[in-house]
Order: C-alpha cells, then sequence, then structure tokens
C-alpha cells in the first residue's frame, strides 16, 4: 500500500512538474536581460518597456479585449438559453438532436469549423450584401457560435445538479414563466454563468485559428500577431506578455478561489 | 351512409377544435426559448456546411470569391445547368499526399492520446484520492494553465526544446550528452505539445469518474487479497472507463485537426491534415480543395466519433 502511493505520489508529481516548468522558466525569461532567450544575461525589465512601446502588440490586444468581452456576453446569453432548454423543459420532440447540435461545436476540429464560417461569409455577403467585409463582426459572430455551446454545457450541469422545488413553489405562488427565471432560476445558476462568461472570454482571447480565417486585413487579433511574431523568430517581449497575462489569470483563480471558499463558509454558518 | 356522413360531420369540428386548441397550447414565450439558439446554430454552424460542401463541388477560378458556381441559369432560355465538379475528390484519392496526412493526423492524435491519458492519469486519481482543501487546490493548479494563452504554452516549448534550449543545456551541463539533441522540428515535439496543451481536458473528466468512485471497493478487493495492481486493473480501471472515453474523444477530435501545434513544433515532414487544409486555403488560395479536405475529415474521422458519443449520451440518458 505504501510503495503504491509513493509511486503515485512520484507520478502525479512529474505530472505537475510537466505541466509548470515551461510556464515558469517562460516567466523567469521574460526578465532576461540578453536579447538571445536562451543566454542569461542578468535580471532586467528591458522586455516589458519593449512591449508597452509595441503599438501592434497594445493596439491587437486591444481588439482582442473589445471583441471576449461581446463575444462572451452574447454566447452566455444563448448558451444560458440552450442549457435551460435542455435541463428544464422536460422531454419534448427534437431533445436529442437539439442537444446533439448545442455541443457539436464543441468537437468540431477548428480548420473546420474556421473555413465554414469564412465560407458562409462569403456566400452572404454574394447573396444579400451582407456583411460587407470581414472584421471585427464576423469574428465575433464565430467566437460566439463556439462559446455558446461550453455556456449550455455548464449552465446545464449547472441546473442538473440543482433542486427544483424554489422553482415549483414560485409557480405554486403564481410567478409567471419571465418572472420565475429572473427572479428565481436566474439568481441560482448565476455562479454557472459567471464561469461560462469568464471561460467564453478567455477562449475568444485565445483563438488564432478561427480567428485568422475570419478576419479581414486591418484586423488582427492578439493571438493573429503573437503566431506571426513567434514564427518569425526570437521576440523576448513575447516573453514577457505572456508573463503578464498568466499573471492575470493566476490572480483571477486566486481571487475565485477565496471567493467560493468565503461563501460556502457563509452557506455553512446556518446549519 | 348516413352513419358515414354523420360521423364526419361530428368528427369535422372537434378535428378542428383539437387544431385549434393545438395552436392555443403553443406556449411562445417557450418556442422562442427553444428557436433563438437552435437557429444561431442553424445558420452560423450547419449551414455552413452546406455551403462547404457545394464549394468543394465547384472549380477554382481565379476570381473574387475564387472558385466557379456550380448553378448554371438563363431565365429567358428556361434553361438551369448543376454543374458538379468532382475532381477534387478524385484529387484527394488519387495523390497519396492527403492519405498519407490524413492517416498521419490519425496517428500522432492516436499516440499522443494514449500519452495523455498516461500523464493524466495519475494527477486525476491523486486529486480524487485527497481531502477537501487539498483536493480544490490540486485541481485549480491543473485548471490554471488551461486558462492561460494556448499558443503561449505552445511557445514556451519552443525555449525548452530548440537546440541551444534549456533542456539541452541542462543536458550538455550535466554531460548526459554531447551534442545538443534535436528536438524541435521533430514529431516526438507534435507529440509533446498535444500532451502538455490537452492534459485538462483529459484529467477533468478522469477526475470526475474517480471521484464517484466507491473505496470501499478497494478494501474489499484487498480482503479479498488482490495485490494493488490487480485491483488497479480489476477494480479502478473498469469504474475509470466512461471518464477515460470521454477524455480519450475530448483530446482525440481537436487533435486530428490541430494546426497551432504541428506548425510551431513540428518539422517541415509532419504531416497533419488541419495543417494542409492551411496550406490549401492560405497558401495555394484552393478554396474548392481546403473544401473537399475538410468534407472528407468531417465525414471520415469526425461525424462517427460524434455519433458514437451521441449515441452513449442517450444509453446513460
Amino acid at each position: 500500500m505504501k510503495r503504491r502511493s509513493l509511486f503515485l505520489n512520484f507520478s502525479a508529481g512529474f505530472g505537475f512538474l510537466f505541466l509548470y516548468a515551461p510556464i515558469i522558466a517562460l516567466i523567469v525569461y521574460s526578465f532576461n536581460k540578453s536579447k538571445l532567450v536562451t543566454v542569461w544575461g542578468g535580471w532586467s525589465l528591458k522586455w516589458y518597456g519593449e512591449l508597452f512601446r509595441n503599438e501592434q502588440i497594445i493596439d491587437a490586444a486591444l481588439l482582442s479585449l473589445k471583441i471576449a468581452f461581446i463575444s462572451a456576453t452574447a454566447a452566455v446569453v444563448l448558451g444560458t438559453m440552450a442549457g435551460f432548454v435542455l435541463s428544464r423543459f422536460g422531454p419534448f420532440r427534437g431533445k436529442m438532436i437539439l442537444s446533439g447540435w448545442i455541443t457539436a461545436p464543441l468537437v468540431m476540429p477548428e480548420v473546420i469549423t474556421g473555413l465554414s464560417l469564412l465560407l458562409l461569409f462569403v456566400a452572404m455577403e454574394g447573396l444579400f450584401g451582407w456583411p460587407s467585409g470581414r472584421g471585427t463582426g464576423t469574428i465575433i459572430i464565430a467566437h460566439v457560435t463556439f462559446c455558446m455551446a461550453y455556456v449550455a454545457v455548464i449552465v446545464q450541469s449547472r441546473l442538473a445538479s440543482m433542486d427544483e422545488t424554489l422553482e415549483e413553489a414560485a409557480m405554486d405562488l403564481g410567478a409567471k414563466p419571465s418572472s420565475l427565471f429572473f427572479l428565481v432560476t436566474l439568481p441560482l445558476i448565476a455562479p454557472a454563468i459567471i464561469s461560462g462568461w469568464l471561460l467564453s472570454f478567455t477562449l475568444s482571447l485565445d483563438d488564432l485559428v478561427i480567428a485568422s480565417f475570419v478576419s479581414g486585413p486591418g484586423n488582427s487579433t492578439l493571438p493573429m500577431v503573437i503566431f506571426s511574431k513567434v514564427r518569425l523568430g526570437v521576440t523576448p517581449e513575447v516573453n514577457a506578455l505572456a508573463t503578464i497575462m498568466i499573471a492575470i489569470v493566476a490572480l483571477g483563480v486566486i481571487a475565485a478561489m477565496f471567493q467560493m471558499r468565503r461563501q460556502a463558509r457563509l452557506l455553512a454558518k446556518p446549519e | 351512409m348516413s352513419t358515414s356522413t354523420g360521423s364526419a360531420w361530428i368528427n369535422g369540428p372537434s378535428s378542428r377544435m383539437t387544431k385549434y386548441n393545438f395552436l392555443s397550447r403553443i406556449n411562445w414565450g417557450r418556442l422562442a426559448v427553444v428557436a433563438v439558439p437552435a437557429l444561431w446554430l442553424a445558420i452560423f454552424f450547419f449551414i455552413p456546411f452546406l455551403v462547404v460542401f457545394k464549394i468543394s463541388l465547384s472549380e477554382t477560378a481565379i476570381a473574387i470569391p475564387p472558385y466557379t458556381s456550380i448553378v448554371e441559369w438563363d431565365l429567358e432560355e428556361a434553361y438551369l445547368a448543376l454543374k458538379l465538379n468532382l475532381g477534387n475528390y478524385l484529387f484527394l484519392i488519387e495523390d497519396a499526399f492527403y492519405l498519407d496526412a490524413y492517416l498521419s493526423s490519425i496517428k500522432i492524435a492516436a499516440i499522443s492520446t494514449f500519452f495523455t491519458l498516461l500523464v493524466a492519469f495519475p494527477i486525476a486519481y491523486m486529486i480524487a484520492r485527497s481531502e477537501g482543501g487539498k483536493r480544490a487546490l490540486l485541481l485549480a493548479l491543473v485548471i490554471l494553465p488551461f486558462w492561460t494563452s494556448f499558443l503561449l504554452r505552445v511557445y514556451a516549448w519552443m525555449g525548452f526544446l530548440k537546440k541551444n534550449g534549456i533542456v539541452n543545456e541542462f543536458l550538455l551541463s550535466i554531460g548526459l550528452i554531447d551534442q545538443p539533441l534535436v528536438m524541435l522540428q521533430t514529431d516526438f515535439a507534435v507529440y509533446l505539445g498535444i500532451v502538455y496543451t490537452y492534459l485538462p481536458f483529459m484529467v477533468l473528466p478522469l477526475y470526475s469518474a474517480l471521484e464517484k468512485m466507491d473505496m470501499t471497493l478497494l478494501e474489499a478487493a484487498e480482503d479479498l487479497g488482490a495485490r494493488p495492481v490487480t485491483s488497479f486493473f480489476l477494480v479502478t480501471l473498469p469504474m475509470a472507463i466512461p471518464g477515460v472515453i470521454a477524455g480519450c474523444l475530448l483530446v482525440f477530435i481537436p487533435a486530428v485537426g490541430e494546426f497551432v501545434i504541428p506548425a510551431l513544433l513540428g518539422g517541415s515532414d509532419t504531416l497533419m491534415i488541419g495543417r494542409v487544409l492551411w496550406d490549401e486555403f492560405f497558401l495555394n488560395r484552393d478554396w474548392p480543395m481546403a473544401s473537399a479536405v475538410a468534407i472528407v475529415m468531417l465525414v471520415v474521422l469526425v461525424l462517427p466519433i460524434m455519433l458514437i458519443r451521441n449515441g452513449q449520451g442517450k444509453e446513460e440518458a
């Protein structure tokens, strides 16, 4: 028994080392003075300065944030509707098909999603004159489409694990479906909606392949700029950018953990 | 005869009644809640595949958009012709390059999925066995990299694997090798990249399957004299199967179509279909060919797996 747990600890420890070693190296080398990524030239904040002077990166980052914000918000609305339908509408004709539909974007290879959306936009432009050209709008539509699937799955599983008696009680007291949803159900699934929004936000911020297909000239998102920089060669300011992004995410996750622990304590008190 | 007309007279209004009731029973609010997401997906997810299919049957042209129309019609002469070009598909079969790309994608995705499972299992098992606070922390540690940029995580490996990268410098300094190993731009780097970036997708379903497992079963197995290895293969592994299947599908399908990892970590000889499609589209500007590659990938690789997955969902429900 003891030997097995030693083996388990060793292999799990290896797994965690595997997960974090490249990230830690990236962070350390972002403070490297030398232009050569592998030669250590002493500590320096030089690349952070370079990063903030690089207008191309700043513009792309702002565009990506804007797209991610709008996409995540729209995806949350549509995904919540879809998740709600799947878990609260009881059995209805075509439910199996609908649930297959909603989860299909999750497993579709990105190159296919990107290509098919672009060809749709081109065909639509030929038929209706809309969307004229590609840019921010088409990227948002594409991101909403694949993000809403994630939101739907999260909301659906939250609703499935939730007791229906509160909703039934509200109905017995004469609540109309719409007020029932906004006054009872929505506050109860708020954590799922928040995590769905955050997930959509990061997925949108992270997407390279689909955005490359559906964006037009002059609409380069941050991943597109990073990708071309990385392909061209050594770019130490990308290390600095990665470090900033990792720091923001880590702070967010830590804050969320504290918030969750506080909530759990609050909920535990009455009992 | 009189009875039949009588019943028709009686049935007539009542059937109209039910129709009327049926209409009034449609809950329009409810319908809207179903219809909005369904319509969105129909327009922006399903119709696109029909468009791709249509374009895969057209010919490349130097025009905007760069393909020919498959329908020719003339209203005055009442002439309508459908011109379907199967050449793209024939070319896919004839040219061994594409077949090799499909096969090599499947091979790379399958091998990487297997190694992802190997790395993920101990992690998931350990998390499922730890206590409350520690469990939450370990889970957060697995999810944290998933929230950071995929592209930057792949880029981090470039710094590790290149000729004068961290791994080679380390191995040279301790004298284990006297020539730097070639790791970047090999299939090995692609496997590593896929295992690394998709690890959370494997750990999470495995964890949720293992978490549900009843520990007393392991004790019972031990009491009955099973050695740890035996009880692992006879008790733990069968219980984890749903998680294993879910995790493998979540890793395998996107890995087959992967573009970023082979483009950054793979060599010029690393053949993956996602990259072929990308090059066909962006470099060769051959939209009909890229569409045909996508359709075949969809029909041969993705659709069967999605149907199996859906079938399993039905069984569970």
